[in-house]
C-alpha cells in the first residue's frame, strides 16, 4: 500500500520527472503519427497501384504473345475454381505517342493497354478513375458530346468540331501546298493523320464511321471479320462504301489517356495547382507501335482521345494509354489469317476479396511452370514489389529511428531516477527502519517508472491521435506559417495527407514506451534497494 | 503479505512473536534456549549482570551479549562497540549514555536488527535475532520494535496522518489494508490524540514545529502496538522545554502501557529520568 501511496506522491511532486518523461510523450506521439501517417499512405497507395491492375497477371513477356487465350482462359478458370471473379484478356505493347500542339509534334512514351470494354470493368477498378461520368457507368471508347470532368472544360464534340473548323478557316487562309501546320512526322503519305485529306488505305475507322457523331463506331472492323488485316487488295471490294472521312463528324477509334501524359500540372501565380491540357478529349493523336512479327516492324495509327483517367498514381497516369482490345490486336497483326484467333500478351484475373493471391499465383505456376511455357504469372504485389518494399522499409526505418529516440528518453528517465533515489535516499532508510522489504522499496521506485510511463506513452498517444485527426488542419496551418507546401500536390496527388489510425500500433507503442521506462527505472529502484538502512539515515 | 514468510526456518516461532509472545517468552532467558554461540565467561558475566533496579520476577525481553562492531574508513578499521554486555527487562525504561562516538546510537541499530553485530549476539524474548534472515528482521522491526530519531524522520510528501499509518501499510497489503482501514485510521487518530496532535492530522512534516514531528515520530512508533520501543536521542534536537515534555510522554507511556523503552541520549539529565542508566565508555558498558 506504502508503495502505491509514495509513488502516487512522487509523481505529483517531482516535476523534474514528468519533464524527463517529455521525451517519452513526444517520442510516442511522433511514432503515432508517423504509422498512421505511413499506414495511409501505403493504403491509399495500395489502393491507387491495384486501382488499375487487376489481382493476378498472366502474361507473356514477348511481343507476340499467347496464342489461343481462350484455352489459357479455360485451364484458368478450372485451376481458380470458385475464387475466380472476373478474366479479362489484354494485349500491353510499348508504344509512342505522337500528338500535335500550337504546330509543334509532341512524343511521349506510353504503354499501350489493350482492352476488352466488356469484361475489364470485371478485374479492374479503372473505369471509376474516368473522368466522364457515362463511361465510369459504363466505358465507351467514343467521344462524348459534352459533360466531362469540369477540370476538361470544352471537352468532346463540340470542341472537335469547333477545332476543325478553326484549322480548316486557317488552312484556307495559309498559301496552298504549305502544310506546315499539319506536317506529317513521318512523312508517311500512307498514314492517316489528322489530315481533312481523304485516307488513301481503308482504315477500319474511315469505313465505320460513316454519318453524324452520334453514329456508332463498331468496335470489330468489318474488314477484319475475314481473318485478313490490313490487305490492300480487300479495299477494291467495298469501294463504293468508302465515303470521305470527316473530321467534324467522325472519330478515329478511340484512345484513353493518363492524365499526366495529356497534362503538365503546374502552380499559377496565385500559388494554387493548375492542370494545363495539351490534349483533351476531341484530339487525335497518332500512336506509333511495334507489330507482333519477327523482328517487329512499327506501325502507326491515328486514334481519337475520347476520355482521360486519373488514377492519382503517377506511375500509372503518365504511361498508361488504353485503346480497344480488338484494335490493337489487328494492327499488330495478332490474329491468325487462317482460324480467325486473335491472340492476347496477358490475362488479368480477379479474384474474391480475401483469396490468398500467392498460394492462387503458385497454382498456376504449378500449372505452367517456367521450364517449359513463356509465361510470367504475378500478383499484383509482385509488380510493385520494390515500391511496396522500399515504402514498408521506410516505415520500419521510420520506427527503428522513433524508438530509439524513446530509449534515448529512457535513459533520461534513469538518470532523473537516479537523481531522485539519492534525494530520496533518507526517506529509504526510514523506510527500511520501519520495516519495508528490500523488494518493497524497490517496487517503490519501479511502479513510479511505470506510472511515469503510463501517464507519459497515455499523454503521448492522446496527443498523437489528435494531431492525426486535425493533420490537414495542422498542415494548413504550416503552410500558413511557413509559407512553405508540406505537401506539394504538384508532386503528390494527395489533396488531403492521408491517415489510418490502427489501434494496435497505438497499443504496442504505448506497451513499448512503459516498459521502456519501467526498464530504465529498474537499475535505480534496484540501488534503492541495497541501500544499508543506517547509512541511509544517517545521510544528510 | 510478508507475515508468511517463513520466520521458524532460523528457529523463531512465529506464532510465539506475533500473537503469544509477550506470555510465553516469560520463562526462557538466552543463556537455556542456545549454549553454542555464548562462551561461558559471557553467561557467567551477564548473570551477575542482571539489572539490578529491574522489579523484581520482570522478565528479559532483550539481551545482547558481548557485542563487536566497528566500520571501515578506507584500510582503518575503527572498532565501536568492543564486547557489549546488556540487558533490558520488560517494562524498564532503559538510557544509554556516553559521549559521542561512544557507539551508543551503533548499539541501537543493532539492537533494533538495523545492522548486524561483527561478532556477538542479540536476544529478543530469548529468541536470537542477529542473524536472522532480513525479511524476518523486517518484520520484526515492523511490528514489535518501534522507533524515533533525533531527526524525527517522517516521510516529507506524507500528511501526519499518512505517517502514522506508513508501519500498518508496510505490514499489510493493498487488499488487506483497503480491508482493515478504518480500523488502522481510526488507531492511528487515536495515538496522535494522545501524543497531543489531534489538530495536525493533515498537516505536512514541514509545516510542523520540531516538538509535533518528534510526537507524530512516537504516534508511528506505536501503531503496531510494539514491545519495544527505540529512542535514538529522541530530544536531541529540541529545545530543553520541548524535550521535558517529549520525555514526560515517554515516561508515561513507560508507565501507563508498560512500554519498554531503550533511550540514547548524551544528556545526563535526561538519562536520569531513566530506571536504569548504560553508560559507554570506549565501546564497552561501564556501570553506574
Amino acid at each position: 500500500m506504502y508503495k502505491l501511496l509514495l509513488s502516487w506522491r512522487y509523481l505529483r511532486t517531482r516535476y523534474i520527472a514528468l519533464a524527463s518523461i517529455i521525451s517519452v510523450t513526444l517520442g510516442v506521439a511522433t511514432l503515432i503519427v508517423v504509422n498512421s501517417v505511413m499506414a495511409g499512405f501505403r493504403t491509399e497507395m495500395h489502393k491507387r497501384l491495384h486501382g488499375i491492375l487487376s489481382d493476378l497477371t498472366f502474361e507473356s513477356p514477348g511481343l507476340e504473345g499467347i496464342y489461343d487465350p481462350e484455352w489459357h482462359m479455360q485451364q484458368i478458370r478450372e485451376i481458380i475454381g470458385s475464387d475466380l471473379v472476373g478474366m479479362t484478356p489484354t494485349v500491353r505493347v510499348p508504344a509512342m505517342l505522337n500528338f500535335q500542339y500550337r504546330g509543334r509534334w509532341v512524343t511521349q512514351q506510353v504503354m499501350l493497354i489493350g482492352i476488352d470494354n466488356e469484361t475489364y470493368a470485371q478485374v479492374s477498378d479503372f473505369s471509376q478513375y474516368l473522368l466522364h461520368p457515362e463511361n465510369q457507368q459504363k466505358l465507351q471508347f467514343l467521344l462524348r458530346q459534352n459533360g466531362y470532368d469540369p477540370k476538361l472544360p470544352g471537352s468532346g464534340w463540340g470542341y472537335r468540331q469547333n477545332r476543325v473548323a478553326f484549322e480548316r478557316t486557317y488552312m484556307r487562309e495559309l498559301p496552298s501546298g504549305d502544310d506546315s501546320f499539319n506536317r506529317d512526322p513521318t512523312g508517311s503519305a500512307e498514314l492517316t493523320g489528322p489530315t481533312p485529306l481523304p485516307p488513301i488505305e481503308g482504315t477500319s475507322a474511315t469505313a465505320a464511321n460513316q454519318g453524324a457523331p452520334s453514329a456508332v463506331m463498331p468496335p470489330e472492323d468489318p474488314f477484319n471479320k475475314g481473318g485478313v488485316p490490313r490487305d490492300p487488295f480487300n479495299v477494291a471490294a467495298p469501294r463504293e462504301e468508302i465515303k470521305k472521312f470527316d473530321e467534324m463528324t467522325d472519330q478515329y477509334t478511340g484512345v484513353i489517356l493518363g492524365l499526366a501524359i495529356a497534362s503538365t500540372r503546374y502552380r499559377d501565380p496565385d500559388g494554387s495547382v493548375q492542370d494545363y491540357f495539351l490534349v483533351r478529349p476531341g484530339d487525335d493523336v497518332q500512336i506509333t507501335l511495334p507489330t507482333a512479327g519477327t523482328p517487329p516492324t512499327a506501325v502507326s495509327n491515328t486514334f481519337t482521345v475520347v476520355d482521360l483517367y486519373e488514377s492519382k498514381m503517377s506511375e500509372y497516369d503518365s504511361s498508361f494509354a488504353f485503346v480497344p482490345i480488338s484494335k490493337l490486336q489487328d494492327l499488330r497483326g495478332m490474329i491468325d489469317p487462317l482460324s480467325g484467333v486473335a491472340s492476347v500478351t496477358s490475362i488479368q484475373i480477379k479474384l474474391k476479396p480475401g483469396a490468398d493471391l500467392n498460394a492462387v499465383r503458385d497454382k498456376l505456376r504449378a500449372r505452367f511452370p517456367a521450364e517449359q511455357y513463356p509465361y510470367r504469372i504475378q500478383t499484383w504485389r509482385d509488380m510493385q514489389g520494390p515500391l511496396l518494399a522500399a515504402v514498408q522499409l521506410e516505415t520500419t526505418l521510420l520506427n527503428i529511428l522513433l524508438f530509439l529516440i524513446i530509449a534515448v528518453a529512457g535513459f533520461g528517465i534513469l538518470a532523473t531516477f537516479f537523481m531522485i533515489v539519492v534525494e530520496k535516499t533518507r526517506d529509504i532508510g526510514i523506510l527500511k527502519a520501519l520495516g519495508a522489504p528490500s523488494r518493497g522499496v524497490m517496487s517503490i521506485f519501479l511502479s513510479y517508472g511505470l506510472s511515469l510511463g503510463i501517464v507519459g506513452s497515455g499523454v503521448g498517444a492522446v496527443l498523437g491521435i489528435v494531431f492525426v485527426i486535425y493533420i490537414n488542419h495542422i498542415a494548413k496551418l504550416l503552410e500558413m506559417v511557413t509559407g512553405h507546401e508540406v505537401f506539394d500536390p504538384t508532386v503528390y496527388y494527395f489533396q488531403e495527407i492521408p491517415t489510418i489510425i490502427d489501434p494496435v500500433t497505438v497499443a504496442w507503442v504505448a506497451a513499448g514506451a512503459v516498459s521502456i521506462a519501467v526498464l530504465a527505472s529498474v537499475l535505480p529502484a534496484l540501488r534503492a534497494a541495497r541501500l544499508h538502512p543506517v547509512e541511509a539515515l544517517r545521510y544528510e | 503479505m510478508s507475515n508468511v514468510v517463513d520466520y521458524t526456518a532460523r528457529g523463531y516461532n512465529v506464532d510465539e512473536l506475533a500473537s503469544g509472545g509477550r506470555e510465553s517468552a516469560g520463562g526462557t532467558v538466552p543463556q537455556r534456549d542456545s549454549t553454542g554461540g555464548l562462551t561461558s565467561s559471557a553467561r557467567q558475566s551477564s548473570a551477575r549482570q542482571l539489572p539490578h533496579s529491574a522489579p523484581p520476577g520482570a522478565a528479559l525481553l532483550l539481551s545482547a551479549r558481548q557485542l563487536h562492531k566497528s566500520y571501515r574508513k578506507g584500510k582503518l578499521e575503527i572498532p565501536v562497540l568492543r564486547g557489549v554486555d546488556f540487558d533490558v527487562c520488560e517494562g524498564g525504561f532503559t538510557a544509554i549514555v556516553g559521549q559521542s562516538g561512544s557507539g551508543k546510537s551503533t548499539l541501537l541499530h543493532l539492537l533494533g536488527t538495523l545492522d548486524a553485530p561483527d561478532d556477538g549476539e542479540i536476544y529478543f524474548e530469548g529468541n536470537r535475532i542477529d542473524n536472522l534472515p532480513s525479511v524476518s528482521r523486517d518484520i520484526l522491526r515492523n511490528r514489535h520494535f518501534g522507533m524515533i530519531f533525533q531527526f524525527y524522520h517522517l516521510l516529507p510528501e506524507l500528511t501526519t496522518l499518512e505517517n502514522v499509518l506508513i508501519p500498518s501499510m508496510i505490514a499489510e497489503g493493498v487488499l488487506r489494508y483497503w480491508f482493515n482501514k478504518r480500523r488502522h485510521v481510526e488507531r492511528a487518530r487515536h495515538l496522535l490524540d494522545m501524543v497531543g496532535l489531534s489538530h495536525r492530522l493533515n498537516h505536512k512534516p514541514r509545516e510542523l514545529s520540531g516538538g509535533e514531528m518528534q510526537r507524530a515520530a512516537i504516534a508511528r512508533a506505536l501503531i503496531a502496538d510494539p514491545q519495544l520501543l527505540l529512542a535514538d536521542e529522541p530530544t536531541g534536537n529540541l529545545d530543553r522545554q520541548t524535550g521535558r515534555e517529549i520525555l514526560t510522554l515517554l515516561r508515561s507511556l513507560n508507565v501507563e502501557q508498560n512500554l519498554t523503552i531503550v533511550m540514547v541520549t548524551h544528556d545526563n539529565a535526561i538519562a536520569d529520568q531513566a530506571d536504569n542508566i548504560v553508560r559507554l565508555v570506549e565501546g564497552r558498558v561501564e556501570q553506574v
